[in-house]
């Protein structure tokens, strides 16, 4: 074996920083449901836990330990009035993969007795899916709602879904694609009604848009710190403690850290950094959602007004204020992104992807696999300035002009081929 | 997805983007692909009739960087080819010039198919202005 020690890989030629004349830095990041920068506020905070605050927050014989406790409860805090919860109620992760894993797989375990029925929906992150499909092998029924076109779960749907077996609904707070957010104190207040845990997938959520555990009878929900400015590898689930008292089946087994429900050493600078971030969202909440939705219309306007044929994906209405998913007629999204490629952005190209297959939550819309094929996910954070909005606005449509003109489907509809109507040879292999 | 610098610059500066007057008889047509698979090519052969030799191609391509680079490169390639010489471009030769990843490898076969469509095209225009007589020889 060989015993040199490796070193991160070194920046490459895509993440070397170019600035152009106006000043703006190239590439842009606007990529921010994949993950968002780390606050500088957040890392400061963060950076005495790594070296002279280094105890273990379970140590409880020496400073070291206490200190470390110390800074693991004030997040705690942090975090549960950024949701209006108590400080008890939230243990840590290692994310929203695993949040999503311990809550469903951990409800589901826990109220067998009562009931092997769960429901979600269609458009759920892979974490919440996968989840239900696991469980699903082991003999629990699972119902996927259907979506509106507008991406919103149908509440009649809900109702009807409901029997004397379901145990738990499981539906994300805001989509990861396009960014709609589910109708939760509706779907909550069913939920209570009917005397069902009702878990909520609120990543994309928390931090940007109000969310209230007790206004929205909310149960069981699933935080993580790197999609609002704070670390990668550290989340949170926050689990209700009254009214009802929701309980747990542990999926790690160990030392029974955070009352029992996941044990582990606690990433204690993580966990300052998602207090921190929390405390961040909380304060800057009212003016930095004005902000991030101006500069989302804005682009928006500034790529509608000069380009026809571009269809918003999801809801308008009911939105985060930084998403923004657009496809573009007769233009192949992979193409697309290869023309922007100094902006950091998303599409829900198939080509993207490793399986080959247009994206699944605008399927579910009903939007074709040929506007599917089209789309791209803008995803615009706190960093993101007006000079950015307008280059990359500019970018866009000088390059969507382009592709169009390279497009035989542009061209058969300018001539007034219905799209539809063609009887297209596809691929024979 | 990184792209071969090939890539990048048949995606930078397709060659020969356009359209030919599909009407025309001495111009082939393949439209292949489908918007849904994500890929349409449109590829066009303008034949000279008394040798067979193409004279002219133009493309125009829906799909990512690779199915664009992938089509511009088969006009480039079938331009003074004759018909027989043009239905001999395989796939893989396009895989090899373009340094396609497995993944995009469709793409290639995608334009192999654009060629012969086009040419088949072209063939079945010939055969129909004919005279019956030379049609019943072959």
């Amino acid at each position: 074996m060989s015993t040199d020690v490796k070193t991160a890989p070194p920046a490459t030629q895509e993440t070397v920083q170019r600035t152009t004349a106006n000043g703006i830095k190239l590439p842009i990041y606007m990529d921010n449901h994949a993950t968002t920068q780390l606050d500088p506020r957040v890392l400061e905070e963060m950076l005495p836990y790594f070296m002279e605050k280094f105890g273990n927050a379970a140590s409880r014989n020496h400073p070291f330990g206490w200190v470390a406790e110390e800074a693991v409860e004030l997040s705690r805090e942090r975090i549960a009035k950024l949701i209006g919860a108590t400080a008890k109620e939230i243990i840590f992760t290692s994310g929203a993969t695993e949040s999503d894993n311990l809550a469903i797989k951990g409800v589901a375990e826990m109220y067998r007795e009562k009931g092997n029925h769960i429901i979600t929906a269609v458009t759920e992150h892979k974490a919440v899916l996968d989840t239900c499909k696991h469980l699903e092998k082991g003999g629990f029924r699972v119902t996927y709602l259907p979506v509106q076109k507008d991406g919103l779960v149908d509440l009649d749907d809900l109702k009807r879904a409901m029997d004397d077996k379901t145990i738990l609904v499981t539906i994300m707070a805001a989509n990861n694609e396009i960014g709609v957010v589910q109708p939760l104190a509706e779907i909550g207040k069913l939920c209570r009604e009917r005397g069902v845990i009702f878990h909520t997938d609120a990543v994309q959520a928390i931090g940007k848009i109000p969310v209230d555990v007790n206004k929205m009878n909310i149960d069981v929900a699933s935080i993580t710190a790197h999609k609002l400015y704070g670390p990668k590898g550290v989340g949170a689930l926050y689990v209700r403690r009254k009214n009802p008292r929701v309980q747990l089946v542990p999926i790690i087994d160990g030392g029974g850290h955070e009352r029992g429900m996941r044990s582990g050493t606690l990433n204690v600078p993580g966990i300052v950094g998602l207090g921190k971030a929390c405390a961040l969202a909380l304060e800057d909440m009212p003016q930095e959602s004005v902000k991030i939705s101006g500069l989302r219309d804005r682009l928006r306007d500034k790529i509608m007004g000069r380009l026809d044929e571009v269809y918003i994906n999801g809801s308008t209405e009911h939105r985060l204020p930084g998403n923004l998913n657009i496809s573009f007629a007769y233009v192949e999204g992979e193409s697309l992104l290869m023309g922007i490629n100094d902006i950091a952005v998303s599409s829900g190209s198939a080509c993207t992807s490793a399986t080959l297959e247009p994206s699944y939550v605008l399927k579910a819309l009903g939007t074709g696999d040929d506007l599917a094929h089209s789309s791209i996910r803008f995803g615009i954070g706190r960093f993101n300035t007006e000079a950015e909005i307008d280059y990359v606005a500019d970018r866009v449509v000088e390059t969507v002009e382009r592709l169009r003109e390279l497009s035989p489907l542009y061209e058969m509809a300018k001539e007034g081929v219905d799209l539809k109507s063609v009887k297209w040879a596809a691929e024979a292999h | 997805m990184s792209y071969s610098d090939k890539v990048i610059d048949h995606y930078n500066h397709p060659r020969n983007v356009g359209s030919m007057d599909k009407s025309s008889t001495d111009v082939g047509t393949g439209l292949v692909g489908a918007p849904e698979c994500g890929d349409v090519m449109k590829l066009q052969i303008k034949v000279n009739p008394e040798t067979s030799v193409i004279e002219d191609a133009k493309f125009k391509t829906f799909g990512c960087g690779s199915a664009i680079a992938s089509s511009s490169l088969a006009t480039e390639w079938v331009k003074g080819k004759t018909i027989d010489e043009a239905l001999a471009i395989k796939n893989t030769e396009i895989v090899k010039e373009l340094a396609l990843p497995p993944v995009k490898i469709h793409c290639s076969v995608l334009a192999e198919d654009a060629i012969r469509a086009a040419i088949g095209d072209w063939k079945k225009k010939q055969e129909a202005t004919k005279p019956v007589g030379v049609q019943a020889a072959q």
